[in-house]
């Protein structure tokens, strides 16, 4: 006789118990601790703050452990703590010109103030195992440090635009919106998109990336700059009425220079693709910039063919927490719609089959 | 009964309830239109019921008796996991028996046992546009319901019955609301669209990762869309249930073996149990 499935509340929780306990793995080993994954595995933890809107370094370090190292589900945990947070108000527009700079490089000039920084990169290293890693071993010896180079270091973008080069951006004293708070409406102003481009997946940016530089979309780009390091956020208490420096926060800025052959209204040009993300997340903040300029057809009077210059296919579909969830909704039981198909499918065949009878 | 602390009463904050009850409160002066509303993270993945989860927290009151249901069931597992997540943040009573609940957010189906004046239910929906699959494009679909453009439906009805003999959509089958906003009834199977007609009840739908909100006040015509000579037929496995003998509640295929073997129950199981009781009492 058949019994309805009962007791989804106990298998939820043994689910659950054994998910803690596959988390904690073999307890023959040292449990991880959060600090380790802070420092140790920093980029994950930057990551997941830049992917999870929240800069935070130690709850993206526990979100990555409590996630078994699911950068998605990581974010997703980050967002769901994000969201109880009060908002109290935003920040002045950072000063990155003013950045304490880690790292900084341009592809456009071999020279130029404030000089090529390498800083922390795997660039050039050779992708071979390194084996020593797999033993535990001292620290790595300390490396020599160079003396900064006095004075702010100007962004390339903007030495351009004092030639009349680059098209120059029009500030605006708004407040920009927020898509956490308001739902997105089309055609999206910039500062949304930009905040959308800078919470989205990492992949799904990469491959739209790569896609306008493959023909869907041209963009033309050049690496104007990328640099890497930390900025002061100021924040203005309305009881104060003048800013103050609420804390430094690491970011990776990104200005892609991009030809642009002018319109009846503007003289020929380059224009700029942006990408800013938390911590240090160089591959995100070049697709952002890339996915940014594409998303700019339509101003620029280019017409929008290629996937990457459609906002409402590119926005709708750069969050990975909501694509992972509807995505992974899939697995929730159908059976009622199913039951339906099921039912059509069997009338439909029923009318086929007669049909060819006759 | 008392809720976490560490939360306000039913998860979001007071200002966020008050966003929400605006979104809903319009929807209910619209009906059928969706509403954009500022939908927040919540701890559960997008697409398991968020959009619900966020109206039923905005409605609930601490004497509020509160049931939820999957795919008709009370112990299916996702059903499971928010009945949980609202005794927690919120503390409220909650029940299986469908007569009881005074809100009911549910999942892919509306309960057997007719839904009264005191009562509200709450649909989660995974895509508020019933144009979705015509046009893709949210900014085009806002222009058509505004101009109630809906030829393009009805096209899709009309290839349906060309090709087929008669129209293919089984669940999430379109409704006209109140003579004049298309709605998605979400994936409840089209055996349940009548249940929506002149329900007594307010029927909210609440779409969280598409961050839209819609009503269908008490006592408000919802018609499946049709033609004169195709009219609307709700679909329904041609069996009686195997446990509680109803010829009229929806039924779940159950395999039973690899040789074919199967049953039908009623999808609804606090109706199927209330059917068992009364059966067993009167025997």
């Amino acid at each position: 006789m058949y019994v309805a499935t009962k007791g989804g509340e106990q298998a939820i929780g043994a689910a659950h118990a054994w998910l803690a306990e596959t988390r904690r793995g073999d307890t023959a080993l040292p449990e991880i601790e959060v600090a380790q994954i802070a420092e140790q595995l920093g980029l994950a933890a930057d990551r997941v703050m830049a992917e999870g809107s929240c800069y935070d370094r130690g709850l993206a370090a526990l979100a990555v452990k409590q996630a078994k190292g699911d950068l998605i589900e990581a974010a997703f945990l980050l967002r769901a703590y994000r969201t109880t947070l009060p908002r109290f108000g935003a920040s002045a527009p950072l000063e990155t010109g003013a950045m304490h700079i880690r790292r900084r490089i341009s592809a456009t000039y071999k020279d130029l103030p404030g000089g090529q920084v390498l800083g922390p990169t795997f660039d050039y290293t050779h992708r071979l195992l390194d084996f020593a890693l797999a033993a535990a071993g001292s620290a790595p010896e300390p490396v020599p440090e160079a003396e900064p180079e006095p004075g702010n270091t100007p962004r390339v973008t903007e030495l351009l635009a004092r030639e009349g080069l680059m098209q120059r951006e029009t500030p605006s004293a708004e407040e920009p919106g927020d898509l956490t708070r308001e739902p997105l409406s089309f055609p999206a102003p910039r500062p949304v998109r930009l905040q959308a481009l800078a919470r989205g997946d990492e992949g799904f940016l990469l491959g739209l990336g790569y896609s306008t530089q493959r023909g869907y979309g041209n963009s033309h780009p050049f690496v104007g700059e990328i640099r890497v390091g930390e900025v002061a956020v100021e924040f203005t208490p309305p009881e104060l009425g003048f800013p103050i420096e609420i804390g430094d926060i690491t970011v990776t800025e990104c200005q892609m220079v991009n030809q642009f052959k002018g319109s009846r209204t503007q003289p020929p040009q380059f224009t700029r693709g942006y990408g800013l993300v938390f911590g240090h997340g160089e591959r995100k903040a070049m697709a952002m910039s890339l996915v940014d300029r594409a998303l700019r057809a339509e101003e620029m009077g280019e017409e929008p063919v290629a996937p990457a210059q459609q906002q409402e296919f590119v926005l709708y579909h750069s969050d990975n927490v909501e694509a992972t969830g509807f995505v992974e909704h899939l697995k929730l039981p159908h059976y009622v719609d199913f039951q339906s198909e099921l039912e059509n499918l069997r009338t439909m065949r029923e009318t086929a089959l007669n049909a060819a009878a006759e | 009964m008392t809720y976490d602390p560490g939360y306000n009463f039913a998860y979001l904050d007071e200002s966020t309830k008050r966003m929400i009850r605006r979104a809903i409160l319009k929807g209910v002066a619209i009906p059928g239109h969706q509403v954009p509303f500022g939908s927040r993270e919540m701890p559960l993945p997008y697409g398991w019921g968020t959009g619900g989860i966020q109206v039923t927290a905005s409605i609930l009151g601490p004497d509020d008796t509160l049931k939820v249901i999957d795919q008709g069931a009370d112990d299916t597992t996702n059903a499971v996991s928010i009945r949980a997540f609202f005794r927690r943040v919120a503390g409220v009573a909650t029940t299986e028996r469908t007569a009881e609940a005074t809100v009911i957010q549910t999942r892919h189906r509306i309960p057997e046992h007719p839904l009264t004046e005191q009562q509200i239910i709450v649909y989660q929906v995974p895509m508020p546009e019933p144009l979705f699959r015509l046009e893709p494009r949210i900014a085009e679909t806002k222009r058509m319901h505004a101009l109630a453009d809906y030829g393009l439906m009805h096209v899709r009805l009309y290839e349906d019955i060309a090709r087929h003999g008669h129209i293919a959509t089984s669940y999430n089958y379109p409704v006209m609301v109140n003579g004049r906003y298309l709605m998605a009834p979400s994936p409840i199977p089209a055996f349940d669209n009548p249940k929506m007609d002149q329900m007594p009840a307010l029927q909210l739908f609440g779409a969280g990762r598409e961050k839209r909100i819609y009503a269908v006040p008490p006592y408000t015509g919802v018609r499946s869309l049709d033609f004169d000579d195709h009219p609307f037929r709700p679909i329904r496995a041609p069996h009686a249930c195997a446990l509680c003998g109803s010829r009229e509640s929806y039924l779940d295929e159950v395999i039973t073996d690899d040789s074919g073997g199967k049953m039908f129950v009623c999808s609804d199981t606090s109706y199927c149990t209330e059917r068992q009781t009364a059966r067993e009492a009167a025997e």
